[in-house]
């Protein structure tokens, strides 16, 4: 059984202390531990986290490998510092039955540099008109719990209804994708003062907050849990307020992009920009941090969105929606959260690992950094400054908003149950 | 004056009011017997259209070729957007051609913008139209029809538009005449007022350096200059307004209307009109509609933005040739 002591980690941002793994399991947590027999990192002014858990990736495998695939997309996980992702169901073919959420399993147990876990789609080919079989992707090989139509919104509201139902009988959640449709019927960009002039259709914010506030509405009445995906306005963060105030079973994530970006970069017209929900404005991106930091919103999720380099070298109309996340999603939430205040580690660690494992019932993650837990751990060197190279990335597509942007952090080690994917920034 | 002409956003008041000026002594030109200047010879502008506009592309082939380039039309109908590559390979393709200069008209807002700033191509960018965003050179045709009336076609050389009131009425929210309008109006110094049923409006107009209004008829009497917009019967069927007659007795220019208007006072159209919904026939064809006018004077608008962007330094017509005349 291989050892290694992460010697002088500061622990979820405490007191330097030493980590010793043993096999996939951490051995010992303390102070001045023996390095007998154990490969020795030094970790001295480094964070040491649970490895990351992200609830919303596009690994685009089966379907689009030309964007990503489940090895680019786990090796980009592993680069950002996570250990478990969830794959959501919007592949060619959807993962809507299950043999394709099991081949997406498979595939990354496979590869080994970060846990698969497929989200199942709710209704047959993401089209909102026929549950899938929900129970049998629960039942396979994969274990589904999270389902989503992400991408699209279950926007019937019976089916919705039907959906939150039958997924009790299996602990599971729906994911929901806030997106009226009628209301943002050739959206192109946030509704509002930015939208107006350069002439772009405009994606209104209670487009979003309409669904949010109905499906908790139905979540509260059916008894059951309902998951946001990728929260974007303030209006959005108080209904959820409301709603859990009210105890209803809602959870909530926030996007990276969201928490630092505005639409006022759309006046670039550069399609990098563009995303779904889109980038709001600075009154959103402040109440978005703030409701991370109080709780209302549970999880920092990446939506990871790789497309390859012709989707975005186009028109801003013709261009596909989605950035890439995984690589600096630490990044953008430490200056964000971290370097405000608004967060401390600990807090990190919850919002980024313990919280999204939590929702997507991956009980292998998200767990203590203690003796007898798995080793799924991420080292972070917070005061490393540097501008992001996409040239850099281990996914495929290079699709990133923070091109030449100086943004603080580097995770330097991940360790999945004990074995070292990445090491002094690299992967294994 | 900046290298490409993109919004007219991008216009300092010094650069609008030189370009009008440039653009009287251009149609001086239009006056003469052969209607032709030698300024842009051996240039080759190319008019990349990937949306259908007979009237802006012909205005703009006239100037071209009053102005001695060699023109190339490129027409991708309907395609606009259905595949991104399209934009960028197509430009590529005429850089390599060795085009100067390329007018592009297209139905995604900052489609001109893109291929201006991207990196493709080197040629300057002329924007003819992009989506609902901006068209430049109809709002520099429309401030030289507005000047040349409101304040003289020789009293206007040097000035602006200063204190003009000028009313846009109709489908704002979709208008890329209207946001160019607003943008280089409110440079000029005319104060601008748009008014539109509230669904034909769009969401954050109130950033805009303009007065919004409801009611056409309160604003009638204070206008100068009424510019009415064209509004797509199909707007009618996705709810921004209830019926055809609704919109025409709320929004329509008719004589009754124009009566309240000052006397000085013009009617603009950016055309082509549909009379009988925005505009009656009887106010389209009175001698106050500036519609016809509105189309030569694009020619003129048109010469002195190629002019100027490929490199005219000198006076366009040099004042002892217009002497000679």
């Amino acid at each position: 059984m291989s050892k290694i002591l992460i010697r002088g980690a500061k622990v979820l941002g405490g007191e330097p202390q030493d980590v010793l793994i043993d096999g996939d399991t951490i051995a010992e947590v303390g102070t001045g531990l023996s390095a007998e027999g154990a490969e020795v990192v030094d970790a001295a002014g480094k964070v040491l986290l649970p490895g990351l858990v992200d609830l919303h990736t596009h690994l685009r495998e089966p379907g689009r490998e030309d964007s990503e695939t489940v090895l680019t997309g786990t090796r980009a996980a592993a680069s950002g510092g996570y250990t478990a992702v969830f794959a959501m169901a919007n592949t060619f073919p959807v993962a809507d039955t299950a043999g394709v959420v099991e081949q997406v399993y498979r595939l990354g147990q496979e590869h080994g540099y970060c846990d698969v876990q497929p989200i199942g789609a709710v209704t047959v080919g993401l089209e909102g008109k026929k549950l899938a079989e929900l129970g049998a992707m629960h039942e396979s090989a994969a274990g589904v719990t999270v389902f989503s139509d992400d991408g699209k919104c279950v926007d019937d509201a019976v089916i919705m209804r039907r959906a939150l139902e039958y997924v009790k009988a299996f602990g599971g959640v729906v994911a929901q994708h806030a997106q009226e449709p009628r209301l943002t019927e050739g959206a192109q960009m946030n509704e509002g003062v930015v939208s107006a002039e350069l002439g772009l259709g405009g994606w209104p914010a209670v487009a979003e907050e309409s669904i949010i506030a109905r499906d908790v509405l139905l979540a509260e009445h059916v008894g059951s849990r309902v998951h946001i995906c990728h929260l974007s306005t303030a209006g959005s963060v108080e209904i959820v307020r409301w709603a859990k105030s009210r105890g209803i079973d809602v959870t909530a994530e926030v996007t990276p992009h969201h928490l630092l970006l505005t639409d006022e970069l759309v006046r670039s017209y550069n399609p990098v920009y563009k995303v779904n929900p889109p980038l709001r404005t600075e009154r959103d991106v402040m109440a978005l941090r703030e409701a991370l930091a109080d709780g209302t919103i549970d999880i920092v999720a990446t939506d990871h969105a790789p497309h390859p380099h012709e989707d975005k070298d186009c028109e801003w109309a013709a261009a596909a929606m989605g950035m890439v996340g995984l690589e600096t999603a630490l990044s953008v939430v430490q200056q964000t959260m971290v370097e405000t205040g608004l967060l401390d580690w600990a807090g990190v660690a919850d919002r980024m690992s313990v919280k999204p494992a939590r929702i997507g019932r991956a009980t292998g993650h998200g767990r203590p950094v203690s003796a007898g837990e798995p080793a799924n751990l991420t080292l972070v060197d917070t005061a490393y400054r540097g501008a992001v190279d996409p040239a850099g990335f281990a996914s495929r597509s290079r699709n990133t908003p923070y091109e030449g942007r100086e943004l603080p952090g580097r995770v330097t080690h991940t360790w999945l149950r004990g074995k070292a994917t990445l090491v002094d920034g690299k992967l294994a | 004056m900046q290298r490409h002409l993109i919004s007219a956003a991008d216009l300092t008041r010094d650069d609008a009011v030189h370009l009008l000026d440039t653009a009287e002594e251009m149609a001086r030109v239009a006056d003469r017997p052969i209607k032709k200047l030698p300024t842009l010879r051996g240039r080759t502008v190319v008019n990349l259209f990937f949306e259908d506009s007979t009237r802006t592309r012909i205005s703009f082939e006239a100037a071209e070729k009053r102005l001695s380039a060699d023109v190339i039309n490129f027409t991708a109908k309907g395609s606009s957007v259905s595949k991104g590559e399209s934009l960028k390979d197509t430009a590529q393709t005429l850089e390599a051609m060795g085009v100067d200069a390329v007018v592009i008209r297209h139905g995604a807002s900052g489609a001109p913008y893109r291929l201006a700033t991207s990196g493709w191509i080197d040629a300057v960018v002329i924007n003819a139209g992009d989506g609902t965003h901006q068209h430049p050179t109809q709002a520099l045709l429309d401030a030289f029809t507005m000047r040349r009336r409101l304040v003289g076609r020789d009293a206007g050389l040097g000035r602006d538009l200063a204190g003009k009131r000028i009313t846009l009425v109709g489908d704002i929210l979709h208008s890329r005449v209207a946001r160019s309008n607003v943008d280089l109006l409110h440079t000029l110094g005319a104060e601008v007022t748009l008014v539109a049923p509230p669904t034909l409006l769009p969401v954050g107009i109130e950033s805009w350096p303009c007065e919004v209004a409801y009611d056409l008829d309160s604003t009638l009497p204070k206008s100068d200059a009424v510019m009415m917009l064209r509004v797509q019967r199909e707007r009618m069927n996705a709810a921004f307004f209830p019926t055809e007659r609704e919109y025409s007795r709320r929004y329509g220019l008719n004589g009754d209307r124009m009566a309240k208007m000052p006397e000085h006072a013009i009617v603009m159209h950016p055309g082509p009109m549909v009379r009988g919904m925005e505009i009656t026939a009887e106010v389209a064809d009175s001698d106050r509609c500036t519609a016809i006018e509105q189309v030569t004077n694009g020619v003129s608008i048109r010469m002195a933005v190629l002019y100027l962007l490929l490199g005219g330094n000198e006076p366009a017509v040099s004042h002892t040739r217009i002497e000679e005349k």
